[in-house]
């Protein structure tokens, strides 16, 4: 089923209104165009996968919906705000109370351990849960004080989860959560995502070259060359322990 | 911000290699600085606190005999505070158990009291008692080297007759701070003596009962030094006056005030060099250091921290690492700055050994430090910063390479691909390059400052005493003599060649400018002591005119064919108009040579001589010298061995101790600079080098593609640091330039291959533990994270 994005939400739920989104990277010698006009709404409480091949432009929509990117053309709201032409600080603010972030490759700080790594974040924000707490989320308050060294991918993974939680964010922005890990770990990974969407009620955007993680979304978005080619509604959501690939 | 503190301490535990590495050069830096301004605060508060508590005198003179009654005509100079009227005499000393000779100056003191101006600092002992003409204190240095305590007993020759002297103490005086025989060129502490004797006593001796040949003066504030030694001129012209002079001019001050000016050329030149090169490795260290951070500052930003935090985390690390390199720095620069300048108040007899230290010396080596590493961190911060996170996340586009100019010429099959890589690299990033190669080559250069110093003192004695002074001896005579007397000491069994001289003391002037020195009278043909030119040739002394040391016609502004002023100061002090004819170059002291014939014509004095120079059989020469000693007429005798000796240890005690803490410090920085390259270049190049290992190469492939790119910049930085050493050898020569004293540029094979030599055991110092950590170079684990 493929319906109009400006029409599968409600305006009044909306978190992320994206109008003709562009994006030109110049890349040394060459210009990269990897957003060539992208329209997308995001509504509270959902989760979205972004689905499409590596290239496709899905990194490059994720990172600027949570401020680490801008946009060369059209326009980002969260929620009234204009991400489009906030100032540095005002992004800084933005991500620092607003947004979780979950990379690839976890991107943990590697001379503190796991507990240290949710607290820098916790550290600087107001109402946090504790790390402790968000550790016992991703079921690692054993692991607590071990180094990223001593963490296995997928341990690792959830210490990155447990940091883009611990803030209470309103909006969980997800690039290849799974992406370097196996299936077994990787489902771990992604119940823990299920688990903050559903009982914390965190907006999420999941991104994904895996089409078989797209059942436990609301919505799919597939994305091709810069461009959204389709969007679908998942009638039911598969649980993540359910899957497999 | 407690977890980024403790990210902060992890991260410096995690690079002690290198922060000990950068802290190391800083120290030296730090050391050197604050050792120099110091020593040279140090000295200089005491010498002014000693000058100022035993009235050293401003102005002073010498002449031939006055009157008492002449007394009062001085003391209404106007400008003159205080006057102090003196007997002073030169004597041959004899000091049971040492059988050299020794020469002494004997200076009248006050009976029983010490005297108003110029007063003794007593170490041991007692003043003179008023009821004994036979009492007398002595020179702490002289008693030192010969272990006499009060009440030992010391033999004096004055004016021909022996007297019997009793110890009574042992002291100091601004006046002798360097103690240095007439007419020599260093001091030689136990064969120069100063005596203090009663005033009644001495002028019994010296036939100079209610008379004086000495004066000194402090004038009152504001009096024009200049216009008191002209008037006191006029005064003691028709005594025999020798010429007032101020005490800028003063034997004692005058060598106090060179080896001053010479620590704030050091003050100023060293630690600049070093502080400066720590601060250029500090910048470059954390401006890699923060790049290689680049990934985790981007995480910090995508969490929310602020430039402003991510800019003071990374402040914070260095602030650390110049912390400690500054505590460091001023500990071990305290420790050196006090035992040189207790090195430097023994030498020049300090009554005291306090040591100062201002504040500012130590806030400027902060405010250096902190500068220079701060402005490397903020501007790789700002420079990270400033990319929207997610860019600074993502690998770095892949570096432009360009193919070299190796295989542009079609060269490249002669080169393997790593050595390609090496070339690539080099040249890829110009800078990077040239600020490694400039660091070590700084390395060298100072290396090559601290030899240059030994070989120029080598030098000098070269000149000096095998060259250009060929006597064994040197035989001062009392007064101008005929020159029969030649005769009787050529006739001393075992002397097999005697020269004559005649020094005549003057003033010589050219328009405004004059210098207090002596004419000297030598023999054209001499072979025991000759005039040479810079090439070492030998100047031919012309009948007419005089031939100067370059330095004296550059202090006189003087050029050959112009006309010398030449105001003797002796006898019936004639005014003399002499061309120059040339000039001669020295190393020591400076002088204005003619033929001995044309000074006797000039003073119309007949063949009379006042110096022999002695050319003896060293078998003989024990005896020789008892002979020479029993003869009336000899002032004083002068071994060449012993005045090269004496040289020897003068510039070993000040020098040397320079040298090696330069060369120590020249190693350090060697060391900080490649192996902070070395390690920094590891960290920026661990994927690309552990993929080349997965790839098949081996590990000394790997290690020749990291390490040949530091053993081209050494040996590139090589040349560059000889040319950078001579830059620096050449302003220091420049530096030390003085009447007394000048340092040739002479930069011998040994010390460029010294210098050499440090830098590079350093730097296969660096690559050996570069090597180590290659070797445990994790394959997996580097490929597996981004970077």
């Amino acid at each position: 089923m493929t319906i109009s994005p400006a029409a599968a939400t409600d305006a009044a739920d909306t978190v992320f209104r994206v109008r003709d989104l562009t994006k030109v990277y110049h890349m040394g010698e060459v210009d990269v165009h990897a957003l060539r006009g992208v329209d997308l709404d995001l509504v509270a409480g959902e989760l979205m996968v972004l689905l499409g091949p590596s290239g496709s432009g899905k990194s490059t929509l994720l990172n600027i919906l949570g401020g680490l990117d801008t946009a060369s053309g059209g326009t980002v709201h969260y929620r009234d705000q204009d991400l489009t032409h906030a100032d540095e600080q005002r992004l800084t603010a933005y991500r620092r109370f607003h947004v979780g972030f979950v990379f690839q490759f976890y991107n943990l700080m590697p001379s503190l351990t796991a507990r240290e790594n949710v607290q820098a974040v916790t550290e600087i924000v107001p109402n946090p849960m504790t790390a402790e707490e968000a550790l016992a989320l991703v079921h690692l308050q054993d692991r607590m004080d071990h180094f990223p060294a001593q963490l296995s991918g997928g341990e690792q993974q959830r210490v990155a989860i447990a940091r883009a939680i611990a803030k209470n964010p309103s909006v969980l922005l997800c690039d290849e959560p799974t992406g370097a890990l196996d299936s077994e770990t990787g489902i771990l990974v992604l119940e823990a995502l299920e688990r903050a969407n559903q009982e914390l009620g965190t907006t999420t955007a999941l991104i994904t070259h895996n089409a078989d993680i797209s059942g436990m979304a609301d919505r799919v978005v597939r994305i091709m060359d810069g461009k959204i080619s389709s969007i679908e509604r998942n009638t039911t959501r598969v649980k993540a322990s359910e899957l497999s690939w | 911000m407690g977890v980024l503190n403790r990210k902060l301490w992890r991260d410096l535990v995690e690079m002690r290699g290198m922060v000990l590495a950068i802290a190391l050069v800083q120290v030296g830096g730090i050391a050197t600085f604050v050792m120099s301004l110091s020593t040279y605060d140090t000295l200089l508060i005491a010498r002014d606190n000693y000058y100022r508590d035993q009235r050293f005198a401003d102005v002073f003179a010498l002449l031939k005999r006055a009157p008492d009654s002449l007394a009062g005509r001085l003391q209404a100079i106007p400008g003159v505070e205080r006057m102090q009227t003196r007997v002073v005499a030169a004597a041959r000393l004899a000091v049971p158990g040492f059988n050299d000779p020794v020469i002494g100056t004997l200076v009248s003191i006050p009976e029983s009291r010490n005297p108003e101006l110029n007063a003794l600092h007593l170490q041991q002992g007692r003043l003179l008692s008023a009821d004994r003409d036979d009492e007398t204190l002595i020179n702490e240095s002289f008693a030192k080297e010969h272990n006499l305590k009060p009440g030992d007993r010391i033999t004096a020759t004055i004016n021909g007759r022996r007297k019997q002297l009793t110890i009574a103490g042992i002291a100091m005086s601004p006046e002798y701070m360097y103690a240095i025989a007439p007419g020599a060129v260093f001091p030689d502490f136990k064969r120069y003596g100063i005596l203090w004797m009663g005033r009644t006593a001495l002028a019994a001796a010296y036939n100079m009962e209610g008379a004086f040949n000495d004066v000194s003066f402090k004038l009152e504030e504001g009096a024009i030094v200049e216009d008191v030694i002209e008037q006191l001129d006029q005064v003691v012209a028709r005594y025999g006056g020798h010429g007032a002079f101020a005490r800028k001019d003063q034997t004692s001050h005058r060598f106090l005030s060179e080896e001053l000016k010479g620590l704030e050329t050091m003050a100023a030149v060293f630690p600049v060099i070093f502080l400066g090169v720590a601060a250029f490795l500090l910048n470059v260290v954390i401006t890699r250091l923060v790049n290689t951070q680049r990934n985790q500052i981007a995480i910090l930003k995508a969490f929310g921290y602020s430039n402003l935090a991510v800019g003071r985390h990374y402040a914070a690390l260095v602030v650390v690492i110049v912390m400690l390199g500054l505590a460091g720095g001023i500990a071990v620069g305290i420790w050196m700055g006090k035992g040189l300048s207790a090195l430097y108040m023994e030498f020049y007899k300090f009554p005291f050994t306090d040591y100062y230290l201002n504040a500012e010396v130590i806030l400027l080596a902060a405010l250096v430090s902190l500068v220079a590493g701060m402005s490397g961190t903020l501007m790789a911060v700002y420079r990270a910063v400033r990319l929207p996170p997610a860019e600074a996340m993502r690998p770095e586009t892949p570096a432009t390479y360009r193919t070299t100019i190796i295989e542009r010429l079609g060269l490249q099959r002669l080169f393997s691909q790593p050595t390609r890589m090496i070339a690539r690299h080099i040249e890829r990033r110009p800078v990077k390059t040239l600020l490694t190669v400039g660091g070590i080559a700084s390395a060298c250069g100072i290396i090559m400052v601290a030899n240059f110093q030994e070989d120029a003192i080598i030098y000098m004695i070269d000149v000096q005493y095998a060259m250009s002074q060929n006597q064994d001896l040197t035989v001062t005579l009392i007064e101008p003599t005929s020159r029969n007397a030649l005769h009787s000491l050529a006739g001393i069994e075992g002397v097999q060649h005697a020269e004559g001289m005649r020094a005549v003391p003057a003033r010589l002037r050219h328009e405004h400018r004059t210098y207090r020195g002596s004419l000297q009278g030598m023999e054209p043909d001499g072979v025991l002591r000759k005039v040479l030119d810079s090439d070492l040739q030998r100047v031919a002394l012309p009948v007419e005119g005089v031939v100067l040391t370059d330095f004296l016609a550059e202090l006189l502004a003087i050029k050959p064919g112009q006309s010398l002023t030449v105001e003797v100061l002796e006898g019936n002090r004639p005014v003399l108009e002499v061309p120059v004819a040339g000039l001669t170059s020295e190393y020591l002291g400076v002088s204005a040579y003619m033929q001995r014939a044309t000074v006797n014509r000039l003073m119309k004095e007949g063949d009379v001589i006042n110096a022999v120079f002695l050319d003896v059989d060293e078998w003989h020469s024990d005896r020789i010298l008892r002979e020479l000693d029993d003869m009336p007429r000899v002032a004083g005798t002068i071994i060449r061995e012993t005045a090269i000796r004496s040289f020897h240890k003068t510039m070993e005690e000040t020098i040397l101790f320079f040298s090696f803490i330069t060369a120590l410090l020249g190693g350090i920085i060697a060391f900080g600079v490649v192996y902070n390259s070395a390690h920094i270049a590891l960290s920026e190049r661990d994927r690309e080098l552990a993929s080349l290992r997965v790839l098949g190469f081996t590990r000394g492939e790997v290690a020749y593609i990291l390490l040949g790119e530091l053993g081209v910049a050494t040996l590139l930085a090589l040349p560059l640091g000889y040319l950078f050493g001579y830059a620096l050898c050449s302003y220091l020569s420049n530096q030390f330039r003085s009447d007394l004293y000048r340092v040739p540029l002479v930069l011998e094979a040994d010390t460029v291959a010294f210098a050499s030599s440090v830098v590079l055991v350093s730097a296969i110092i660096s690559g050996l533990l570069l090597w180590r950590k290659l070797n445990r170079l994790d394959l997996i684990g580097v490929l597996k994270t981004r970077e």
